[in-house]
């Protein structure tokens, strides 16, 4: 138990700079949702059981337009079907004796950061840093919610700015230090970020929704390297 | 008439769903090379998918985002601490957004 705690210890702490993260972005999700008519407590609501930023920012789109319900369902599917796949890693990197408890609990908090915090833990993911990392990230991300819905101010662009780049860093931290040593994993790294560059510039292309480019790209370039680069046997780097 | 805390629950539960059904049906190691290769490639892909070129706009300047990148990457690589790198591309994004805005 001793362990657990100095575990879900260490977790939390890692996630103080995704908790700021959060709580810049979120504060921004807050004052546009106080400007689509939703109140504090309702915007803050969707912060705290969504735990997710693009999908949230559509989703009160298609509250303000009343939408179907269907449409929500939808928009969300394909926003966060990128989760669909980091789960499914994150299966293969924690103990597979898991408890399903343990296991929806800590799915709760499968957002970019987390995910990128606990496929960086060097052993078998324990689910207490998961639940570490969530015991400070999901208060910094209502909360960011909740200031921003409340005041309606805007926080000072240069402090939005610098928060918002360090949760990029986040995901850097993760996938950059294993290009050191594989020359597979950096080439894969650069096809990925160039592919999404294209994406972002190419005419029609530039028109796809960044959840359906996610996805779309997630799966061809992995499919590619898993069938041009399967692992060898002895895993785990 | 739709209501609000219908749709803050159809997003809550969706978006919990797809979070929620991987992780608890895979429950095995899985054996099967092609989908193990897979797996193991998702965080590299997907993460650098979402990475770039996004991180360029997170900011008021590409310019200082740009810096702010390349250098978080060669820090990245020398496996500096994480603390250490997120400090570092704040301060610099910080600076030069600073100083561009004074241009």
């Amino acid at each position: 138990m001793n362990e657990n705690f100095q575990i879900y210890k260490l977790g939390a702490r890692r996630a103080v700079p995704i908790a700021l993260g959060y709580f810049a972005v979120s504060f921004t999700f807050g004052i546009l949702a106080r400007k689509y008519g939703l109140t504090p407590f309702e915007s803050s609501l969707i912060s705290l059981t969504n735990l997710t930023s693009a999908g949230q920012f559509a989703g009160i789109e298609i509250i303000r337009d009343k939408g179907p319900y269907i449409e929500m369902v939808i928009s969300q599917l394909i926003i966060n079907s990128r989760y669909l796949l980091m789960s499914s890693s994150l299966s293969q990197k924690i103990d597979y004796n898991t408890s399903i408890p343990k296991r929806l609990l800590m799915a709760f908090s499968t957002t970019d950061e987390i995910y990128s915090l606990g496929i960086s833990y060097p052993k078998k993911l324990s689910p207490y840093y998961i639940y570490g990392a969530m015991s400070v990230s999901i208060p910094g991300w209502t909360l960011g919610t909740l200031f921003g819905a409340t005041t309606g101010e805007i926080l000072p662009s240069k402090i939005v700015s610098t928060l918002s780049i360090a949760l990029y860093i986040m995901l850097i931290t993760a996938i950059i230090p294993h290009t050191k040593n594989n020359k597979t994993i950096a080439g894969i790294i650069s096809i990925s970020m160039l592919s999404s560059l294209l994406f972002s510039i190419i005419p029609y292309l530039k028109n796809i929704s960044s959840g359906v480019k996610i996805i779309v790209l997630s799966i061809v370039i992995t499919g590619l390297a898993a069938y041009f680069f399967p692992l060898k046997e002895q895993l785990n780097e | 008439m739709n209501n609000i805390y219908v749709y803050i629950l159809v997003m809550a539960v969706v978006t919990y769903l797809i979070r929620a059904i991987p992780l608890t049906l895979i429950r095995k190691e899985i054996n099967n090379k092609f989908i193990k290769s897979f797996l193991y490639y998702v965080p590299f892909v997907t993460l650098s998918v979402i990475i770039f070129p996004d991180i360029l706009y997170s900011t008021n300047s590409v310019i200082a985002s740009l810096v702010a990148f390349i250098v978080a990457i060669i820090l990245a690589y020398k496996k500096f601490n994480m603390f250490v790198i997120s400090i570092c591309a704040c301060a610099i994004v910080y600076i030069l957004d600073s100083i561009i805005s004074l241009i």
